[in-house]
């Protein structure tokens, strides 16, 4: 099968400090895919290149057919190449950020709205659709000061949902979260996953990790350590850096 | 700001030299169009002044003169107001095409404008308080604080006799009134203002000899408008040898032996000082109810004066909300050359006076050929200037919508000028909107700065008001009242729309 993402060496630095030194991995559609590694290994980053929210310095990425690839000392990708590439993938970030001004229906309809110039009634049920989906019909007309998190992060992705992305990225989509708000959050994830949707998240919930996720990348210092299966990587983690990251969770 | 005002009128009037040669004015033929004279009706009684019967009406020695003037020549004349400091400046940019407002033919004077002959020769007039020692002439003077008016001859008159403290002032019954109160010594200031404004005052007297001598000319623009210049001469001369120019001078009871000099005219008074007894009567203190039917005569007039205001604000702020937004753009997300634009326009701008920005593009931009209506450089003037104050505010707005909102509109894959318009803006309007509907209030106020560039708004029918009848006090709460009732309703629609927009900044239900 032809995977749905594949990133082929990326690096990518900040001033004088690599960030990711040559990161390679590809994946399959409908995986759930997690992310792990201690503060600062690069994954947030590695994340935010994924949709061209950050500009890669060598490397491809190439996501349903869109390619994105910079030589080393080529001139940097044009925006419009990152802009093609989002279109199939949605992103959800760690502070919910639904946009305050507007209810959060409105949240949902806006972009397709705005980008695609979907007409407002179609917009409307679709948003309704997904807002039943992430089980947030009844607050579809609050504004997000009036929703708890775990409903604005929900919203969020709902929002993310609304442009109909077959790439779902999720950076650290829980760790704003009160304790008791995660789950909400991780069964809307779990649900997608069901349906099939292509899923990347980075994350420190090791427990939804090991349960949800098809597979683990553990990134430490700018590069993939070791790419496992869930089980594998918490029970007999291939490399001893993955053994002592995990050691603190386990 | 006076020495603004002087400044800028010594470079407005060597800026039209330079302009004239490109745009000759077209010289007015015999019986050819309107003529249209400059002056100022604030207070200048017996010159150019609102009438104390009808305040909607201009009259005055000088308004008699040019109508006997376009008698004598078949031609139409037509009243213009300007600020008196912007007089010559005004005749360059084209606003009119003379100006008579009791303009001293001095040799300062000759340099910027070119003159008649004297329409009317007078003197200095030194005024006391009732009951002080008389004071024979200037000598006596000497170590005295004296009041007189502002860039006048009688200013210079006084100021190189030496040794005389001299307070100048811009409104001639301000000088009055300051001596009555003993904050000055004695008044000199050109014979028909004492007639006017100290002889009716029982508190007042005339004292002294004449002081120097005094010729009013009528000013055409420098070597711009001989043809008009010659038809001028011709009418004084015509209305001086057909004993008109006395019937006036005697209607306003200010003949001077002067006058007698000059036009050989030694007569006994001809008519009676129907005009003079007028304003005396018409100004003079009254019963409340005659004070009542008084200000509610200037209402109409109050009406006219504060739709101006308004048209005025409301256009500059609309200039100033639309320029001020596009600056904040550019410094937050314009790049570095729009940004460093932006800062540089904003530096400038508010570095500066209004007020000089006023008259800059007025009466300066003609020198590089830009020629504007006085309406639209006041509007202009003012909306370039409050642009710079918004620009800070919205760019301040815009700062303050934190950074993740943007980054997640780009995830959405919005463009930036998409989420500008549909996440950042809206989010920025209802922070800024405060500060603006503060500005807004200020601008109303402010507006009233276009008065130097000849438009009749709010303030400047206050100052012709209250100087016309010497009541700054009723007067002024009048106007007053009217800019409180101006700016209120905004005040109102701001809060309204502040409520509109705020929604979803206040918490109204609990956690589910």
């Amino acid at each position: 099968m032809q995977p749905i993402l594949r990133v082929e060496n990326v690096h990518k630095s900040f001033d004088t400090t690599q960030i990711l030194k040559g990161v390679s991995f590809q994946i399959e559609e409908g995986d759930l895919v997690s992310i792990i590694g201690p503060s600062g290994c690069g994954k947030s980053t590695l994340l935010r290149c994924l949709n061209g929210l950050e500009t890669i310095d060598s490397g491809a990425i190439e996501a349903c057919g869109v390619r994105m690839e910079r030589k080393v000392g080529a001139p940097e990708i044009p925006g419009e190449v990152s802009h093609r590439l989002r279109r199939n993938v949605g992103m959800v970030f760690q502070q919910y950020q639904l946009f305050p001004h507007k209810t959060l229906i409105q949240n949902v309809m806006m972009a397709p709205m705005v980008v695609k110039g979907v007409k407002e009634a179609e917009a409307l049920a679709n948003a309704e659709r997904l807002l039943r989906k992430v089980g947030l019909y009844e607050q579809r007309d609050r504004f997000p000061i009036n929703l708890s998190g775990g409903q604005q992060q929900r919203g969020a992705i709902a929002r993310a949902l609304a442009m109909a992305p077959r790439i779902m990225l999720y950076d650290e989509p829980t760790s704003a979260l009160d304790p008791g708000l995660v789950d909400e959050v991780l069964d809307v994830m779990k649900e997608l996953d069901n349906e099939g949707m292509t899923q990347i998240c980075v994350t420190h919930e090791m427990r939804f990790a090991r349960d949800a996720s098809d597979y683990i990348i553990f990134m430490e210092k700018g590069d993939i350590v070791e790419i496992s299966d869930e089980d594998e990587m918490f029970t007999n983690p291939k490399d001893p850096r993955t053994r002592q990251f995990l050691r603190r969770f386990v | 700001m006076r020495l603004v005002f002087a400044a800028l009128l010594t470079l407005c009037s060597l800026t039209s030299a330079i302009a004239q040669t490109q745009a000759p004015a077209a010289a007015p033929t015999f019986g050819g169009p309107t003529i249209r004279y400059g002056g100022d009706a604030t207070s200048g009684a017996p010159y150019t002044f609102k009438d104390p019967a009808d305040p909607n009406i201009v009259v005055g020695f000088e308004s008699d003169i040019m109508t006997q003037i376009g008698k004598e020549l078949g031609r139409a004349v037509e009243f213009v107001q300007n600020d008196w400091s912007n007089l010559i400046p005004g005749l360059n940019a084209g606003l009119y095409d003379a100006v008579i407002n009791g303009l001293e033919i001095t040799p300062e004077h000759q340099a910027a404008a070119d003159f008649t002959i004297p329409y009317y020769v007078t003197y200095g007039q030194i005024v006391i308080r009732k009951g002080d020692p008389e004071v024979a002439g200037l000598e006596q003077l000497r170590g005295k604080s004296v009041g007189t008016l502002k860039s006048s001859q009688m200013e210079r008159v006084l100021r190189n006799f030496g040794g005389i403290d001299v307070r100048s002032y811009e409104e001639e019954i301000d000088a009055y009134s300051d001596l009555k109160l003993k904050r000055i010594d004695a008044t000199v200031m050109d014979f028909p203002i004492a007639v006017y404004y100290a002889q009716p005052d029982d508190a007042l007297q005339f004292t002294g000899t004449p002081v120097g001598r005094i010729e009013y000319g009528i000013a055409v623009k420098k070597g711009g408008n001989p043809k008009l210049l010659a038809e001028l001469n011709s009418g004084i001369s015509q209305m001086i040898q057909d004993g008109e120019m006395r019937k006036i001078l005697d209607k306003w009871a200010i003949w001077t032996p002067m006058m007698a000099q000059v036009t050989g005219d030694t007569r006994p008074m001809q008519v009676q000082p129907t005009a003079y007894t007028n304003f005396v009567e018409e100004t003079q203190p009254r019963g409340w109810k005659a004070q009542i039917e008084r200000y509610i005569r200037f209402l109409p007039q109050l009406f006219w004066a504060a739709v101006m205001t308004m048209e005025i604000s409301i256009l500059a702020m609309i200039l100033a909300v639309a320029l001020g937004a596009t600056l904040a753009l550019c410094r937050v997300y314009g790049g570095t050359v729009l940004d460093r634009f932006a800062q540089v326009y904003i530096e400038v701008v508010r570095g500066t006076p209004l007020l000089i920005q006023v008259l800059f593009i007025y009466y300066g931009l003609p020198k590089i050929g830009i020629q504007l209506d006085p309406f639209v450089a006041g509007v202009l003037a003012l909306g370039l200037n409050y642009a710079a104050y918004e620009a800070e505010n919205y760019r301040a707005g815009l700062l303050a919508i934190p950074r993740h909102q943007m980054e997640t509109a780009i995830a959405l894959n919005m463009t930036e000028r998409q989420a500008l318009r549909n996440v950042i803006i809206p989010q920025a309007a209802r922070i800024v909107l405060p500060p603006t509907t503060n500005d807004f209030i200020s601008l109303i106020k402010d507006s009233s700065l276009v008065s130097v560039i000849s438009l009749v708004e709010l303030t400047k029918t206050y100052e012709q008001i209250s100087t016309t009848y010497y009541d700054y006090f009723g007067t002024g709460l009048l106007v007053a009242a009217v800019y409180l009732l101006l700016g209120l309703p905004f005040v109102r629609l701001a809060r309204w729309a502040e409520k509109h927009v705020s929604r979803g900044t206040v918490r109204t239900t609990g956690r589910k």
